[in-house]
């Protein structure tokens, strides 16, 4: 059977593969990872066995590290992240949970010490039934995941 | 050995231990029994008020002051350096290096656990926004530890505003490492928020939702009576709500002779002036409580030994 690749396969970087399909475009921004400079592909709403539609990111030259990938896991809780040299993954993340999240969220409380002042924002996170909650290690206002992540 | 709080920031009462906030409480009784004017000899405490107080800020310096300490600072933020945009690490940094401890308040929430992280001497959080006030809630502690003889196994209603009352939250927290039993008492706008609920049912901590506190009083040993305000409401909405949230002295017949009524002040109209002159009365010595509670609390933070 002929194969065709929908994404261009990638020399050296980093591939986030089985993103939920809509979650691209807020993890590329959250992450800031058009600010890399580097080259960058992005597949939205592709079709996948698994997933019916899905998102993935290839970054070129950038190597996501253990902590960076967990971040992740908030977004995309079943991505998977693979480091790849030389077309070869040499690196698989095993997605898990951070317990904590710095710099990458601002508070939602507006009244948060944390948006005037030379720090970084800071969230300890927790996984609940069926949410993730996130609470500020300034204000410590405890907040679903979602809400923290509309904000930025 | 030092004791457990030697040298540490006094920001939130999550942080602290179960032992610890026993320590407090024991050394508040020493301190109300056998008062000291040398434990705070050759200390000078910088007492940083950005927002305006009475009673924590005055009890406060008095604690310093009859604990043989200097203290000095500012009673509101309008006339520092934090009006020319200055923040308030570069602040705290400076503040920190002139003195022993900080005692500070903020109206942003966070403020108190953001100075530690800058300042070289232990900070002391007297209230950060609408976040915590633990040394409230140490002298609530104090307080009920004083009228009852035991933190243990007691059985507390909290009534009126438990929504955005701060010292409510953080003496929830506090009395659950005690094993306390809750009813909340407050119009459902006003109720306890959620988060406060979910950490009680973490722990397996009974509460009771109730509406009348005609129904509690002959079951609990503390009433912890909070002010609604009426800006929260509009007038109509306020004046029903008000009737039922107010205790009177004639509402005390049914209940245990144990039963202490407390509340953080200011109080409005919520407690009748009758209450006053009941036994149950204790708000007022309460309040005299925060400056035993504070001394206590400077005395373990600049003393290896108390």
């Amino acid at each position: 059977m002929q194969y065709t690749r929908t994404v261009e396969a990638l020399k050296q970087g980093t591939v986030i593969d089985h993103i939920p399909a809509g979650q691209g475009v807020n993890i590329l921004r959250l992450f800031k990872l058009a600010e890399t400079g580097e080259r960058i592909t992005v597949g939205l709403n592709l079709s996948s066995r698994h997933m019916g539609a899905k998102d993935i990111i290839k970054v070129e030259n950038v190597a996501l590290t253990e902590e960076q990938a967990n971040e992740l896991a908030l977004f995309a809780p079943k991505a998977t992240v693979n480091v790849i040299d030389n077309f070869e993954v040499v690196k698989k993340h095993k997605l898990e949970l951070p317990e904590s999240i710095e710099g990458i969220f601002a508070c939602p409380n507006s009244n948060c010490i944390s948006h005037a002042e030379p720090v970084k924002s800071h969230f300890f996170v927790k996984a609940q039934a069926k949410d993730i909650k996130m609470k500020c290690k300034y204000c410590e206002k405890v907040f679903s995941k979602d809400i923290v992540a509309v904000v930025r | 050995m030092a004791n457990p709080l030697y040298r540490k920031h006094i920001i939130s009462i999550p942080d602290f231990s179960r032992e610890e906030l026993e320590l407090v409480v024991e050394t508040a009784g020493k301190l109300k029994r056998t008062p000291r004017n040398d434990l705070l000899q050759g200390k000078l405490v910088g007492s940083c008020f950005f927002e305006p107080s009475t009673r924590t800020r005055l009890s406060f310096e008095t604690a310093v002051q009859r604990l043989g300490g200097d203290i000095i600072g500012f009673a509101d933020g309008g006339n520092t350096s934090a009006k020319k945009g200055e923040t308030l690490a570069d602040s705290i940094k400076i503040i920190s290096s002139y003195t022993d401890a900080v005692v500070m308040r903020h109206p942003k929430e966070g403020a108190a656990r953001l100075a530690s992280e800058f300042s070289s001497v232990p900070v002391i959080n007297g209230g950060d926004g609408s976040n915590q006030h633990p040394t409230q809630t140490l002298l609530d502690l104090f307080t009920i530890r004083e009228t009852q003889g035991t933190l243990e196994n007691l059985t507390i209603a909290f009534v009126g505003d438990l929504k955005y009352g701060r010292t409510v939250h953080s003496l929830t927290q506090a009395l659950s490492l005690f094993g306390a039993r809750f009813y909340f008492v407050a119009p459902e706008q006003l109720a306890m928020p959620d988060y406060i609920c979910e950490e009680l049912d973490e722990k397996g901590i009974e509460y009771t939702i109730v509406d009348s506190l005609d129904d509690v009083i002959p079951l609990i040993d503390i009433m912890y009576m909070t002010r609604v305000q009426r800006e929260r409401f509009d007038e109509t909405e306020f004046k029903k709500i008000q009737g039922q949230f107010v205790l009177r002295a004639d509402m005390l017949k049914t209940a245990r002779t144990n039963l202490k009524v407390l509340h953080p002040l200011p109080r409005v109209d919520e407690i009748t002036v009758d209450v006053d002159a009941t036994p149950h009365a204790y708000y007022f010595e309460q309040a005299k409580n925060g400056v035993y509670a504070r001394q206590a609390l400077l005395s373990l933070v600049l003393n290896e030994t108390v």
